[in-house]
């Protein structure tokens, strides 16, 4: 079942259901230090093995970046 | 002499020259201008990535590791206290569980000014959450009290306006809030240039934040070192305890006797 998120805030459709982990090694984003919020809420690392991206979810990935 | 550290919620740092990490040409000059400002509290912003892009280049905490540096995220850009308080949680995520940060909530951004109220509320629910807040605030010194007093572990009037260059344009504020709050106090915004860094440490100030002043001069690195040594005038001038001022009278610094025209 395919399903339809908004990621930092541009939508993005993806084929099934896939956990965290599966996201960021699609962003290429695996290993590299940032922090994921879903609907508001912190997704702990610990979780993104098994924490599944569900159909609406509005999801946040962050990054630290040069700022004063 | 006599060890001499900074001490925030527990922890000591030779340094009290905190900076920013934003303007940079690049990493590279991010690094040795940091590397030249001997701070050991970086503060950086936390921001969406760019999906899709910059795939495989360097992140900024590659240049500046958190087992180096005490990295300082903050919350540039906020508005609101909701704001500031999701932004932190993101950050203390981002960065294993640390949990030192520097709050800042803006008013409007033509003056970048703090919104103290929005600041106060966010501070509450952080030091709640058991954040250790440093705040960006203005130079109210019964606002400053309030900062201390919900558990802030240090306060940052701004000596001027983020980002522009002016210098300490209330030295009387900042000195009743040195006086009467028991945190460490660091001028955070509007350091221009090494002599203000100066003048914010022999009036007491625990320490001084700055960004633009480095990252904007001609040359960043060499103005970074200048701000170290600066810092560190200044706080050995504090310490060593100024001599009075007597603008009505002259003295003279040689000996008034043995004058070789005095012959008689």
């Amino acid at each position: 079942m395919a399903i339809c998120v908004t990621l930092n805030g541009s939508p993005r459709e993806f084929p099934a259901p896939l956990t965290f982990v599966e996201l960021l090694d699609e962003l290429d984003l695996a290993g590299k230090r940032i922090a994921v919020e879903r609907n508001g809420e912190i997704v702990p690392r610990s979780r993104f093995p098994e924490a599944r991206l569900m159909d609406g979810d509005r999801i946040e990935v962050v990054v630290a970046v040069g700022g004063g | 002499m006599a060890a001499d550290k900074l001490l925030i919620a527990g922890k000591a740092y030779d340094s009290r020259l905190l900076v920013g990490t934003g303007k940079y040409r690049d990493f590279d000059e991010t690094r040795r201008a940091i590397e030249a400002s001997g701070a050991q509290i970086v503060t950086v912003a936390i921001r969406r990535t760019n999906i899709g892009q910059n795939a495989g280049e360097p992140s900024l905490l590659d240049v500046l590791p958190p087992s180096r540096f005490t990295i300082l995220p903050n919350t540039a850009g906020c508005y609101n206290a909701a704001d500031a308080v999701r932004t932190l949680r993101l950050a203390r995520e981002l960065l294993d569980g640390h949990s030192l940060v520097k709050l800042e909530v803006l008013g409007d951004a033509q003056s970048l000014y703090p919104n103290m109220p929005e600041t106060l509320a966010a501070a509450k629910t952080l030091v709640a959450e058991g954040f250790q807040v440093m705040a960006y605030c203005s130079d109210d010194p019964i606002l400053a009290k309030e900062l201390e007093e919900l558990g802030c572990v240090a306060v940052m009037p701004l000596a001027s306006l983020i980002g522009s260059g002016m210098g300490i344009v209330n030295p009387w504020n900042l000195q009743i809030i040195i006086d009467r709050v028991k945190v460490p106090v660091l001028v955070d915004a509007g350091i221009g240039t090494a002599s203000d860094a100066a003048v914010a440490m022999e009036l007491g100030c625990d320490g001084v934040l700055m960004n633009t002043a480095i990252a904007k001069a001609r040359d960043p690195v060499m103005m970074a070192h200048a701000m170290k040594l600066a810092v560190e005038a200044g706080r050995e001038a504090y310490r060593a305890g100024r001599m009075a001022k007597k603008p009505y009278e002259a003295s003279p610094s040689s000996p008034e006797s043995g004058l070789i025209q005095k012959s008689a």
